[in-house]
């Protein structure tokens, strides 16, 4: 076993760090740090930036326009973006959609939308859960009905990420109500300015609006945006969201968050001396730290072992779990560290232009919003209790 | 041993409960909360009228109050609501100047809810530390004038006066030469840099530059303890109010929320989270019982009490808010649902006059000190 980066590995972290130096710009890489609030601009400004030097889609193969990088690549590549404070490129069409029509999608659907993906022409959104399906997401029932060259589809989808921004959504529709409900599934493309498409917004506990509800009244679809086969979806569905939770590791953006709080609790005073010195806070530190070494290494054995981002369900749930617990711990801590200042919160001081003076520390002002905020990381992805059985049912093989 | 409030106590809590829940809402509240002042005078006065403000204080500083069992009674009833009201600094600036006495006039205004104090004694860099004082208090020849920076002080825009500590003689770290000032609120040198918090509350930082005050004790240091530890007992039973009613929020979700054809309260995953939530509320409301009976008492024990009692509402606190807007699912992340504001208050409060470790250590060290 060596666990180490060989050489040609660290010349390529010299040249990721290079590459984020020469082109990440700071006014956004200041804002991810400090925790302001990033607008459509600042995620499309990235994301051509990484297409451009062809660094996207970290895992498509080669031939749609990855880099064709090895899991070390792409665990370097992932831990020097986040500590270099760069945006997270938004899931949906890069690590989501994309995965699922290189591997279920006509050629016509790849030579169409996959290009438009890595060019940023079409923002993508997820339409998965539904106010009566969120757990129980086979429950759906958000209704298409083939009519000819089209379906005709009806229902709403609910906790739409940035829905208001996108142009597309991959929806999961019921196309059939016999045998058991997940053989009733299908995966479909809706463009979302077709007439009957109506986006309202969801307010977060901390007054974000991240979230949407997306009602669907006789818009019709072409046939040619259904992926793979009819009913078929929740077999695409499910190969997606190992995607997404094995994703939801976020080691590199841990480890950047691990980084930001030594630098907090460094900065901050407990007794005259910095309140990384108290005893008791220097003890909740490292033991998310050491969670998080743990979990690098957990990480890249679980990657190391499935060849592929997606890993087998019960790994793929762990990674899950333990991630979200570490960067929600981290966000907790950061949090304590500000003691009493984790209280105000002006929320316009997280916009770009905000012109006030600072209340308390300067990096103070989106903590506690962000604290609150990351809550839903064990909500989302398949909650943590789902995860927990998914281990639970495949350890037990009932 | 008897575990049952007084009857006076029962109708004060009763009285004030009933119109909260008639009169104050979370509409209401959220309301109030967004408005520019971030509290109701009209609801302040209302509120004096019922007499909800006498039971701060004791009986010989005009009120009818004062014990930590009545704090206890209205502080749980205003945690129920979540109220954004300014009670915290009205108690502990009130119950300060009780304990020095001599303040009759003010008083009397303060207790008919015409004059409103606030209460500033923590600093930027104090962290929850009673005695890290560095505002300076000095004697010109006439007159007290006071420089320095108060953080986060509650409610500090809408006080007439303002209770300020500050260092009479000594260094940051003594507990002796602490002195205690009240400013009125358009002294000269005196400007604040008011904001909203993240619970839906409003403090502000207090800018002092030569300004003018009264003393009103040179040997303020038990006087601050003492209203400090009269603000955890609040503090800790509006968090048992809050915990109460979340928990009772999140057991009717278990209820009526279904997903794969069951209510999700047939999980046993779920189940025994909230076996673990009612288990922790009860341990909190104990340990709130527990520094409510020390309030009256000798110092040591009280204030082994009182931090005994932050400590673990903060600890009990913070699950209660993080299992409520996980056992939601989605719903607990919305602003829509009254939960997600009671978790962020309940949060809230583990910043508010010492956290968990601070209260832990200092426990320790109390505890040397026997
Ligand atoms: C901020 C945010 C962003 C999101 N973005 C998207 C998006 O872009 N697209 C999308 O499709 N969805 C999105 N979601 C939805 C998310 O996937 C769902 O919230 C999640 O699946 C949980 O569903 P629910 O909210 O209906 O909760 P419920 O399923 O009602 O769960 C409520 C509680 O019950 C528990 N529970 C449920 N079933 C079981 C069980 N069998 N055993 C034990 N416990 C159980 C859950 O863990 C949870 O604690 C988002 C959610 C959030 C909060």
């Amino acid at each position: 076993m060596d666990l180490d980066f060989t050489m040609e590995e660290e010349q390529f972290r010299a040249e990721v760090r290079a590459f984020l130096k020469a082109k990440l710009p700071a006014r956004i890489a200041d804002k991810v740090r400090t925790g302001k609030r990033l607008t459509k601009k600042d995620h499309e400004e990235w994301h051509a930036i990484l297409h451009e030097r062809g660094w996207l889609a970290s895992h498509w193969p080669p031939e749609y326009g990855g880099p064709g990088w090895t899991t070390a690549q792409a665990h370097i590549f992932d831990e020097e973006v986040s500590l270099a404070y760069a945006p997270r490129v938004v899931p949906f069409g890069v690590s989501m959609l994309g995965p699922v029509l290189i591997k279920f999608g006509s050629s016509a659907q790849k030579k169409h939308w996959l290009p438009r993906i890595l060019d940023g022409s079409d923002w993508w959104c997820q339409g998965y859960s539904e106010p009566g399906a969120g757990s129980d997401l086979a429950s759906l029932k958000m209704s298409a009905v083939r009519q000819g060259s089209h379906y005709l589809v009806n229902g709403q989808k609910t906790w739409t990420t940035l829905a208001q921004y996108a142009d597309m959504i991959f929806c999961l529709v019921r196309t059939s109500t016999e045998g058991k409900k997940q053989a009733g599934i299908s995966f479909l493309l809706i463009d979302m300015k077709s007439p009957g498409v109506e986006v309202r917004p969801i307010i977060t506990l901390e007054g974000e609006h991240e979230v949407n509800e997306v009602f669907f009244t006789n818009v019709r679809v072409p046939v040619e945006n259904l992926v793979g086969e009819e009913n078929m979806g929740w077999t695409y569905a499910k190969y997606l969201l190992t995607y997404e939770r094995t994703s939801e590791a976020r080691v590199g953006a841990a480890t950047a968050a691990l980084s930001f709080l030594k630098q907090i609790a460094q900065t901050e005073q407990k007794g005259g001396r910095p309140l990384a010195e108290d005893p008791l806070f220097a003890a909740r530190i490292a033991r998310v730290e050491i969670d998080l070494e743990n979990m690098k290494t957990t990480n890249l054995r679980v990657l190391a072992g499935s060849g592929s981002s997606a890993a087998p369900l019960e790994l793929s749930a762990m990674l899950k779990i333990r991630g979200t617990e570490i960067r929600q711990e981290l966000a907790s801590l950061a949090r304590i560290a500000l003691g009493p200042y984790a209280q105000p919160f002006v929320s316009e001081a997280l916009d770009e232009d905000y012109q006030g003076a600072p209340i308390g520390p300067d990096y103070a002002a989106g903590i506690a919003a962000h604290y609150f905020n990351e809550r839903k990381l064990s909500i989302f992805a398949g909650s943590n209790e789902v995860q927990r059985e998914i281990i639970t049912k495949v350890s037990l093989e009932l | 041993m008897d575990f049952q409030p007084s009857a006076d106590r029962s109708m004060l809590a009763e009285t004030l409960g009933r119109y909260l829940q008639k009169r104050y809402p979370v509409e209401v509240r959220h309301q109030i909360s967004s408005s520019t002042a971030g509290w109701s005078p009209a609801h302040w006065r209302e509120l004096a009228d019922l007499g909800v403000l006498g039971g701060l204080v004791s009986e010989s500083a005009g009120g009818f109050g004062g014990e930590g069992f009545d704090i206890a009674a209205i502080f749980e009833q205003l945690g129920r609501v979540i109220a954004v009201e300014p009670f915290l600094g009205t108690l502990m600036a009130a119950r300060a100047l009780a304990l020095i006495g001599g303040h009759e006039a003010l008083m009397g205004e303060v207790l008919t809810g015409s004059a409103m104090l606030a209460f500033a004694h923590e600093e930027p860099t104090s962290r929850y530390d009673l005695t890290s004082i560095r505002t300076s208090a000095k004697f010109d020849g006439t007159e007290w004038i006071l420089t320095g920076t108060k953080a986060v002080v509650a409610h500090v825009e809408a006080a007439d006066h303002v209770l300020v500590s500050a260092r009479v003689s000594g260094t940051e770290g003594d507990q002796t030469g602490v002195g205690l000032f009240l400013v009125k609120r358009n002294a000269p040198g005196l400007s604040i840099q008011g904001y909203p918090l993240i619970d839906g509350g409003r403090a502000g930082d207090l800018h002092l530059v030569d300004t003018p005050s009264t003393l009103v004790a040179e040997a303020g240091y038990p006087v601050i303890e003492d209203a400090v530890a009269a603000g955890i007992v609040a503090l800790s039973w509006e968090a048992v109010g809050i915990m109460d009613v979340t928990r009772m929020a999140t057991l009717e979700y278990l209820r009526t929320r279904r997903q794969f054809g069951v209510p999700i309260g047939k999980f046993q995953a779920l189940q025994h989270r909230m076996a673990t939530v009612a288990l922790e509320i009860e341990q909190a409301r104990s340990a709130a019982i527990n520094a409510a009976n020390a309030l009256q008492g000798d110092r040591i024990k009280r204030e082994r009490s009182i931090s005994a009692a932050k400590y673990t509402i903060g600890r009990a606190g913070t699950l209660v808010a993080e299992e409520a807007i996980q056992l939601h699912g989605g719903m607990g992340m919305t602003w829509e649902l009254p939960v997600s504001h009671f978790a962020k208050r309940l949060t809230m409060i583990g910043h508010q006059l010492g956290d968990e470790d601070h209260h832990l250590a200092r426990f320790i060290k109390l505890g040397e000190a026997v």
